[in-house]
């Protein structure tokens, strides 16, 4: 390896590339999406993919706020990785992460209340929501501010797949519509059709979450032992 | 507001409004530690001790410092502090979380080894902040907010308890490849939840 490179003509090793993703950093971002799932494969930020999937906006909202926080925490993280006493960085990330939500949940209130209303205290739970956590700890605490961030977008992107998928499935099956609008026709509930109320409640979240799981899995193949 | 009024709100927080099945607070940890029933057992007494001392403490600090004029008795009647909740409950959190620890490290050595690694990990349980936040937006007296953590504590306690007996029934069970693990867990939490759900409408 080091002799290739000394056999290298000098001027091409030291040339920076321009380009805006290397393979490396790509591979940051595009990982999370589905091989390494945020949701099915590291099992981190579960609590409020549950609550939030009922109806497909507050979903939206909730997947939003989560990219802002995690893209914003790992960038400030790693900024000050390596001035941060490592037997208080986990406070140091609390603080961080709690100022981030509270710029969140200030904005909902100011301009989408009612939304700040349905979500109630899950915008405050997004401090204590593992995947922000998580992704500081392993990923922004060791590398610098480019790929912090791409790591931050890539798993928060993941995350709002599942998110959205789940709360499509749950809204459509629940209450017939999709982003508020009515998408199952009048005439299906005259002949007998009605919403599946067990999609709005907890039990429905659960099961639709378990066979996700199921179906990612299948398909890209991961398993788990036990 | 007697004592039948407490009764009923503990069964409420424990059975039909349960923080975990109900309000999907505390998953991740519920999740990686329902393997083995002991380390669920440790756990969910772990969390119901924290629940139950940060809730009340929580609700004195909410009342007496960041309520919207609650700082009237140090001369700023007007002074809204309530957006600072969130970082003042995680510090709360954490800090009760670092004195259990030490307390029970001087006085229970066999306690403080059984819980172990669980103890730290509890600042970032959802169902610890989450409780405190319910408290504060459903407006729960001091008496109530004890309550409340005992109960959404031992709801939580219950909850875990029931999955890690379960998991350790199908151990040894031909699951296919793709459900093992997280998927299969989902599935009997949403049974469980399912189950849990016969408990709505009940009154004291």
């Amino acid at each position: 390896m080091s002799q290739a490179a000394a056999e290298r003509p000098p001027e091409i090793r030291k040339k920076p590339s321009f380009t805006l993703f290397s393979k490396k950093e790509k591979k940051t971002l595009l990982d999370p999406l589905w091989d390494d799932n945020p949701i099915s494969v590291q099992v981190l930020g579960i609590c409020s993919a549950l609550a939030v999937t009922v109806q497909v906006n507050t979903a939206l909202v909730m997947a939003l706020g989560v990219i802002f926080v995690v893209c914003l925490s790992n960038v400030a993280v790693s900024l000050i990785r390596n001035w941060i006493p490592d037997s208080i960085r986990i406070i140091v990330y609390m603080v961080v992460i709690a100022s981030l939500v509270i710029i969140v949940d200030e904005f909902l209130r100011a301009y989408l209340y009612n939304m700040s209303k349905m979500l109630s205290v899950f915008v405050g739970l997004i401090i204590t929501n593992c995947i922000v956590m998580g992704r500081a700890e392993a990923f922004a605490s060791k590398n610098p501010v480019w790929p912090s961030f791409l790591d931050g977008l890539g798993n928060t992107l993941g995350y709002s797949i599942i998110l959205l998928i789940v709360a499509t499935v749950r809204e459509i099956l629940g209450s017939g519509s999709f982003f508020g609008f009515k998408v199952v026709p009048e005439s299906l509930y005259h002949i007998g059709y009605v919403n599946n109320g067990l999609m709005v409640l907890s039990p429905g979240a659960f099961i639709i979450m378990g066979l996700l799981i199921w179906a990612q899995r299948s398909i890209s193949g991961y398993t788990e032992e036990g | 507001m007697g004592a039948s009024h407490y009764l009923s709100l503990l069964v409420q927080s424990i059975f039909v409004q349960n923080i975990l099945l109900v309000f999907f607070l505390g998953m991740c940890s519920f999740l990686a530690c329902s393997k083995k029933l002991e380390t669920a057992l440790g756990l969910g007494v772990a969390v119901t001790f924290v629940l139950t001392v940060t809730v009340p403490v929580d609700w004195l600090v909410h009342e007496y410092f960041l309520k919207k004029g609650a700082l009237a008795w140090a001369g700023f009647p007007d002074l809204d502090l309530s957006y600072l909740n969130f970082i003042t409950f995680i510090a709360v959190i954490a800090a009760i979380v670092q004195i259990v620890e030490m307390v029970i490290d001087r006085f229970s050595a066999s306690l403080y080894t059984a819980l172990g690694v669980f103890l730290p990990l509890i600042t970032v349980n959802c169902a610890i902040l989450g409780g405190s936040l319910f408290m504060v937006e459903r407006d729960y007296t001091f008496g109530e907010s004890i309550v409340y953590g005992l109960g959404s504590g031992l709801g939580w306690f219950l909850a875990i308890v029931a999955l890690a007996s379960i998991r350790e029934k199908i151990r040894y069970s031909d699951v296919p490849p793709g459900l093992r693990g997280l998927g299969l867990t989902f599935l009997i939490t949403g049974l469980m939840a399912m189950a849990f759900m016969s408990f709505s409408g009940i009154k004291l």
